[in-house]
C-alpha cells in the first residue's frame, strides 16, 4: 500500500485546472527543457490520448509551452504561455494527435536549441502531478524527476559505471536509484542516476572528462 | 522512550492520541517529523505556505469574476456570496463557506494557483470551510495550520485504505474525501476530541457514498465546482453533528472500507472518463462537441 505524507494530501500548490492534465504536463515539459539544457529556438509539442482529447479545456497545451520556456509548474504565468513564447521569440508548435499511445496522458516534446541540436523527450503524466519520462532521443528510459537526476549517455563498456559512481561518492553524493538502459551490446547506452543531493557542475565536468566512453552528461 | 508515531487506520490514530493526550493534528505532525526528517518548524512553515495560497485563491475567486479556459463556468461564487447577505435557506455562514469553496475551484478552472486538497477538483472545500470559520470565530493562522494537519491525517487514511482519485474511486473519493478532511478539521479546531473529529469525517463520507465522477466534456468544471459547494455544506453539517454528540453508527475505518469497495464496483464510465452520468446527457454531449470546434 502506498504511503502518503501530509503534503501529498494537502498540496501541492499548483496551477489548475487538473493535476494530471495541467500540473503534470507542465512538469513533463519543464523536465524536457532541463534535459535539453539549452536556449530553445523551436519546440514541437505533441499531445496523445486524453491529453489530445481534453487538452485544450485543461490548458495542457499552455502548460507544455510554459515548460519549454523554463516556467516552473506552479508559475502563475502558465495561462499566458502562448503570448510569452511569442515575446521570447520561441516558435512553439502544438500538435493534437489522433495516434494511439500506450498511456492516455502522453506528450512528446521535441526541442530545437539555438545551437542547432535537437532533443526529443517522451513522457507520461501518471496522476497527482507526478510524471514518468519514458524516452530520450529514441532511448527507452524510466525516471520520475522527483530527485536530482543525472542522465548519462555512454558506450556500453566494462568499468564505466564504477568510474561514474566513484566520482559521485567522492563528492558525497548518495545514489537513491540507478538504472542502465541499452539498445544492444557495445552500443550507446543510458545511465539514469537519481540522487539525494544535487550534483554540482564540477562533478559533471569530471564525469565528462572520463574520456570518449562518456558521450553526454545531463543533470536535471 | 521513543514512541513510534505512525498509524495506518483511524483506530490506531485514536489509540495514539489517547495514549499521549494529543490531537489528531499533533499526531500527524509528529508522524511527518519522523517520515520527512524535517523539523517541526519547517513542517509548520511549509503548511503555512499552503494556507497562504489557499487564502489568496479564495480571495481572488470572490473578488474578481473567474472564467474557465472554456468559458463554460464563472462568476457563480460571487453571485452566491452576494446572495448570502440577504435572507436564505442555508444560512449565511454555510453560504459564505460554499461561495468561498466555489471561488477556489473557479480560480482552478481559470488556470489560477490553488492547493490540491486532496485534489485540484475538490480543492475548494478545505479552504472554503476553514477560512470562513476562522473569520467568524477569530481563529488565528496557528489554529488553521493545525487544522490542515488534522485534514491531512484524515486524507492520508482515506488515500491509503481507499482512494482520493476520481479515476479510481469516483467523486466520493474526491469531494467525499475533501469533505471528510474538512469536517474533521472543523471539529478539532472547535475543540472537539479526536473521536468526535473522526465521527465527523465518517458522517461526511457516508453522506456522499457512491457519488460518481462524471465531468462534462471531461473537464474539471461541471459539476465539480458546484459539488465543492455541496462538500462545504456537508463538512459543516457533519462537524456540527459530531460536536453536538451525534455519532456515526459505522466507525470511520469501516466507512472507508465501504467507500473503497463501492469505488471498485463503480463502472469505469462513472470514474472520470467523461463518458457516463451527467457527461452522457444530450446537453453535455452538445457542449463537448461545441468545445472541440470552438476552442
Amino acid at each position: 500500500m502506498a504511503d502518503y505524507g501530509a503534503f501529498d494530501i494537502v498540496g501541492p500548490r499548483m496551477i489548475g485546472p487538473s493535476s494530471s492534465h495541467t500540473a503534470g504536463a507542465a512538469k513533463l515539459s519543464y523536465t524536457a527543457w532541463k534535459i535539453a539544457g539549452k536556449d530553445v529556438k523551436k519546440a514541437t509539442l505533441t499531445l496523445y490520448g486524453s491529453f489530445s482529447d481534453t487538452g485544450r479545456g485543461h490548458g495542457t497545451d499552455k502548460a507544455l509551452i510554459a515548460g519549454i520556456l523554463g516556467l516552473k509548474p506552479d508559475d502563475e504565468r502558465l495561462s499566458s504561455a502562448y503570448a510569452l513564447s511569442k515575446q521570447k521569440g520561441v516558435d512553439a508548435d502544438v500538435v493534437f494527435s489522433d495516434e494511439e499511445a500506450e498511456h492516455p496522458n502522453t506528450a512528446r516534446i521535441r526541442i530545437e536549441s539555438k545551437d542547432g541540436s535537437v532533443t526529443e523527450v517522451v513522457g507520461v503524466s501518471v496522476g497527482g502531478g507526478n510524471i514518468l519520462i519514458t524516452n530520450i532521443d529514441g532511448f527507452s528510459v524510466e525516471f520520475t524527476a522527483e530527485y536530482p537526476t543525472l542522465i548519462i549517455r555512454q558506450r556500453d563498456v566494462p568499468g564505466i559505471i564504477t568510474k561514474v559512481t566513484g566520482i559521485l561518492a567522492d563528492n558525497g553524493i548518495n545514489i537513491a536509484f540507478m538504472r542502465v538502459f541499452r539498445q544492444g551490446r557495445k552500443e550507446d547506452a543510458f545511465m539514469v542516476i537519481e540522487t539525494d543531493q544535487a550534483v554540482p557542475s564540477d562533478a559533471v565536468k569530471k564525469i565528462l572528462s572520463l574520456g570518449p566512453d562518456i558521450v553526454q552528461v545531463r543533470a536535471v | 522512550m521513543s514512541i513510534k508515531f505512525d498509524f495506518v487506520s483511524g483506530d490506531e490514530l485514536l489509540v495514539l492520541c489517547d495514549a499521549n493526550g494529543i490531537s489528531i493534528a499533533e499526531a500527524m505532525l509528529k508522524r511527518e517529523e519522523k517520515r520527512s526528517e524535517l523539523s517541526r518548524e519547517e513542517l509548520l512553515f511549509e503548511m503555512r505556505l499552503n494556507l497562504d495560497t489557499m487564502r489568496s485563491s479564495a480571495k481572488k475567486g470572490l473578488e474578481e469574476k473567474q472564467y474557465s479556459v472554456t468559458g463554460l463556468m464563472g462568476g457563480d461564487a460571487e453571485a452566491l456570496l452576494f446572495y448570502s447577505r440577504g435572507k436564505s435557506f442555508s444560512g449565511e455562514s454555510t453560504l459564505r463557506a460554499a461561495a468561498s469553496s466555489m471561488a477556489v475551484v473557479e480560480v482552478n478552472a481559470a488556470m489560477g494557483k490553488i492547493v490540491a486538497a486532496p485534489t485540484a477538483g475538490a480543492s475548494g472545500i478545505l479552504p472554503g470551510t476553514l477560512l470562513t470559520a476562522a473569520e467568524e470565530r477569530g481563529w488565528n493562522d496557528d489554529v488553521l495550520v493545525m487544522g490542515l494537519f488534522t485534514a491531512a491525517a484524515v486524507g492520508m487514511l482515506i488515500a491509503r485504505n481507499a482512494s482520493i482519485s476520481g479515476a479510481s474511486g469516483g467523486c466520493q473519493a474526491e469531494i467525499g474525501a475533501a469533505a471528510a478532511m474538512a469536517a474533521a478539521a472543523l471539529a478539532e479546531c472547535a475543540g472537539g476530541s479526536p473521536l468526535k473529529a473522526l465521527h465527523a469525517a465518517a458522517m461526511a463520507l457516508k453522506n456522499v457514498m457512491g457519488l460518481v465522477c462524471d465531468p462534462v466534456a471531461g473537464l474539471v468544471e461541471s459539476p465539480c465546482i458546484k459539488r465543492n459547494a455541496l462538500g462545504a455544506a456537508n463538512a459543516m453539517l457533519c462537524a456540527d453533528m459530531a460536536l453536538a454528540g451525534v455519532e456515526s453508527i459505522i466507525p470511520f475505518d469501516e466507512v472507508v472500507w465501504a467507500m473503497h469497495s463501492v469505488g471498485k464496483g463503480m463502472q469505469t464510465d462513472l470514474k472520470e472518463t467523461g463518458r457516463g452520468g451527467l457527461a452522457a446527457t444530450p446537453t453535455a454531449k452538445a457542449l463537448r462537441s461545441r468545445l472541440k470546434t470552438d476552442l
